[in-house]
């Protein structure tokens, strides 16, 4: 047998950031970043993943997620096919399980999954022999958001150790928060959660990190103001009284950022409720507002990630219970 | 309305009481304008009182800071009939309360900041007793949406609560409790359980006898133990209302113990009267909580006494004859009691239950601690919220001439000791109504 290609990255699957050593990390990081800088010259093709397949499988709608997996697989020259997947209302688990068999048998290279569900790609990774790229599971954690951001972060100010990071908002209910703890928190940078209590989980201090319910005091200077999406539908009401209420203690303006570093960076997963969570002269604000290269960024982390797991994949062991390959 | 704005006031021969600092001595106190400038023992004594001060003398009656109730059901806007803003505050002063705290369920519902704005700007207009508000908890009291608790709090709502209903769903208390803690803000509860509160009076062999559905102990038992929890949960601030029950004491006091942010008040219902007020169909002695047993009664008293119930609030609900004249099932709940807080908690202090100081703190001090209040204290500079009652003085209730719009006291007959002679609000002598100088002849 070969050597393994990528030998600092040997997960089978990318299900989230949790476990993840620095080196895996870096390794990461460092390949999205060779992509990044191509993905601004003309020539953005290449065949690293000819001859693979990539299965987009999608139970949840995202249009973003989806077609920046869509774009990296189509640049590494990869066949990809979208399926989404509308969520069934019972027995979500037997319908998972059933479309993984189902989807096993065409014998995919790596399968990108969305679900609502924490813990679905886990779930499906048990039932596959492909790779598995969880592109969001429930509440649970979306590495590649994680990914994107931290590239996004490491390209502004080099690295991310010793940087000051506030992830504000709905805490309780993201992937992204989750995701963006354990691997800000493995790479050496403190974090920092603001919210109001309801929408911060409880015992989120044994993640290792500091908690704030003011907002001014959780944005003293930090490098970095991380904004969450506030699912208003669901919300209002029930973890804070109103949108104008919410805005007005946690919304980022002029004036509660003008508390963080100067150059503190704006970030934000999008899509962004503006005058809700955040308002538009900061999220517009070019000098300091991040939110469109974390867009640009998704693409090369992406590529990155499916071109390691698609690498990798006859050194790495099948984690499927059902049968080998 | 414009009053003249006060000059110096000289009180002379009072007998100087502060709650906060234990101060009980002979002496005097002098006001400028609307703020305190000068009080200590032998102030005055000589007879040397500063040119141009009007002088007060008080006969040697108590002076002490105005008092604070903090449960006051205001009735406007929403039942001009049965309360309004002026007989309330008139009713308030004649009783020595200087400020009043109140309850949201008003229709509209103290809701939102608009509402809050328009009661603070009618309050002001009176000029009598002070009226601060409490925001309401959820949307409507209806206890499903969480309310504005930070933008009323911004506009003034001392603390937040849904009046006379109790935040049922143990999962919006939760995230009230929650939300409220991210703020510091203080969440007061009602605490009944909604679905034993079905009866009408104290469940026992009194209701039995009488054949009226009882409201079981357990009301308060069980409600107070969940949000204890709730409370440890959150590590918010929480205050029981109203207090009726020998257990529901006990619970508050292990809270503490614990550690835990708790507080709570009773009103004198539930240390003067037991259930059998009720007996004879007494619509008037028809209360949420309802009276309970002598040992409850006796309970209460306990936990004034050892500092576990913080506070005495009046519990003021008016109601009006059409609901109150009517078979004892359908009657509705509340007295009002503006006028007979000071008169029935003096029954402790002439009981030898409570010293006359640790009476008046629950009343004065406490309050304004508990809700961030610049009152209840007397202290050079601080706004000159005064009564001056007679501790002794007997005088029999007689419901009928309370300034109060709605008349449904439960003491009404009853002989008392301790009758206020003058109400001073920031300088102004608001009661007796008439500007003399001259304290209120005995009524």
């Amino acid at each position: 047998m070969n050597a393994i290609p990528f030998p600092d990255y040997r997960h089978r699957h990318l299900l989230g950031i949790e476990g993840l050593v620095p080196i895996e990390v870096t390794a990461l990081l460092d390949r999205a970043e060779i992509y990044a800088q191509r993905n601004r010259s003309p020539d953005k093709f290449s065949e690293e993943m000819r001859g693979r397949t990539v299965i987009n499988l999608f139970f949840e709608n995202s249009t973003r997620t989806r077609t920046s997996f869509e774009l990296a697989a189509h640049r590494l020259g990869a066949n990809v096919i979208n399926m989404t997947v509308g969520s069934s209302s019972v027995a979500k688990g037997e319908t998972l399980i059933d479309t993984a068999v189902t989807l096993n048998a065409m014998h995919p290279d790596v399968l990108v999954v969305r679900h609502a569900e924490s813990g679905a790609a886990a779930l499906l990774s048990q039932k596959v022999n492909c790779a598995v790229i969880n592109a969001g599971d429930g509440a649970h954690e979306h590495p590649t958001q994680a990914l994107l951001d931290a590239l996004t972060i490491r390209r502004r100010r080099g690295q991310l150790g010793g940087l000051e990071v506030a992830i504000c908002g709905d805490v309780l209910h993201s992937r992204v928060a989750r995701s963006n703890i354990h691997l800000l928190n493995v790479m050496g940078a403190h974090v920092r959660l603001v919210g109001p209590r309801p929408l911060i989980p409880t015992g989120a201090q044994a993640l290792g990190v500091e908690v704030f319910h003011d907002m001014r005091e959780g944005l003293k200077g930090v490098d970095v103001v991380m904004m969450l999406r506030i699912q208003m539908e669901r919300m209002q009401g029930n973890f804070f009284p109103s949108v104008r209420e919410y805005f007005r203690y946690f919304g980022l303006d002029r004036e509660k950022l003008a508390l963080a570093k100067p150059d503190a960076l704006i970030m934000h997963p999008g899509p962004m409720n503006r005058g809700v969570e955040i308002d538009s002269d900061v999220a517009d604000d070019f000098e300091r507002s991040v939110i469109r290269e974390q867009v640009e960024m998704g693409v090369a982390v992406r590529m990155a990630v499916l071109e390691i797991l698609a690498a990798n994949l006859d050194h790495t062991e099948s984690t499927s219970t059902l049968e080998k390959r | 309305m414009a009053v003249p704005k006060p000059g110096r006031v000289a009180y002379v021969n009072a007998r100087l009481l502060d709650p906060a600092s234990g101060l009980d001595v002979q002496g005097g106190l002098l006001t400028e304008g609307e703020e305190i400038i000068h009080f200590s023992e032998g102030l005055f004594a000589g007879g040397h009182v500063p040119k141009g001060a009007e002088v007060v003398d008080c006969g040697g009656a108590c002076l002490a800071p105005g008092l604070i109730d903090m449960r006051v059901q205001l009735r406007e806007p929403g039942e001009e009939h049965k309360e309004s803003m002026l007989s309330a505050g008139r009713a308030a002063v004649s009783g020595g309360v200087t400020s009043m705290v109140c309850l949201p369920n008003t229709d509209p519902p103290m809701d939102d900041e608009a509402t809050l704005e328009f009661v603070a700007r009618r309050a002001r207009l009176n000029e009598l007793a002070k009226v601060y508000c409490y925001g309401a908890c959820t949307k409507g009291l209806r206890g499903e949406e969480l309310a504005e608790l930070g933008i009323m709090s911004d506009a003034g709502a001392l603390a937040f609560t849904d009046g006379e209903k109790a935040i049922a769903s143990a999962q919006t208390m939760r995230r009230i409790l929650a939300y409220a803690s991210t703020f510091d803000l203080l969440v007061m509860q009602h605490p009944e359980e909604p679905t034993l509160a079905g009866g009408v009076m104290n469940a026992g062999d009194l209701a039995t006898r009488m054949g009226l559905a009882g409201i079981p102990r357990e009301a308060e038992i069980i409600l107070l133990e969940r949000d204890m929890r709730l409370v440890a949960m959150t590590g918010s601030r929480y205050h029981a209302a109203h207090l009726s029950t020998a257990e529901g004491v006990e619970i508050i006091r292990q809270a503490k113990a614990r550690g835990l942010r708790v507080s709570c008040d009773t009103a004198p219902f539930y240390f003067a009267l037991n259930e059998l007020s009720v007996g004879d169909y007494r619509t008037f002695a028809k209360l949420s909580p309802p009276l309970r047993s002598e040992a409850d009664r006796l309970a209460i008293i306990e936990g004034l006494r050892d500092g576990t119930i913080d506070c005495i609030a009046s519990d003021h609900s008016p109601q009006d004859q059409d609901t109150k004249r009517l078979p004892f099932s359908s009657a509705a709940f509340g007295a009002v009691g503006l006028e007979t807080l000071l008169a029935i908690s003096m029954e402790l202090v002439h009981n030898g239950q409570l010293s006359l100081l640790d009476m008046l703190a629950r009343m004065t001090s406490a309050p304004a601690d508990l809700l961030g209040l610049e009152a209840g204290r007397l202290r050079e500079g601080a706004k000159a919220d005064l009564v001056i009652f007679d501790p002794d003085r007997p005088w029999q209730i007689v419901a009928d001439k309370f300034l109060s719009k709605s008349k449904n006291s439960p003491f009404d007959g009853r002989p008392v000791q301790g009758r206020v002679l003058r109400t001073v609000v920031d300088g102004r002598t608001v009661y007796p109504q008439a500007s003399s100088s001259r304290p209120a002849a005995h009524a």
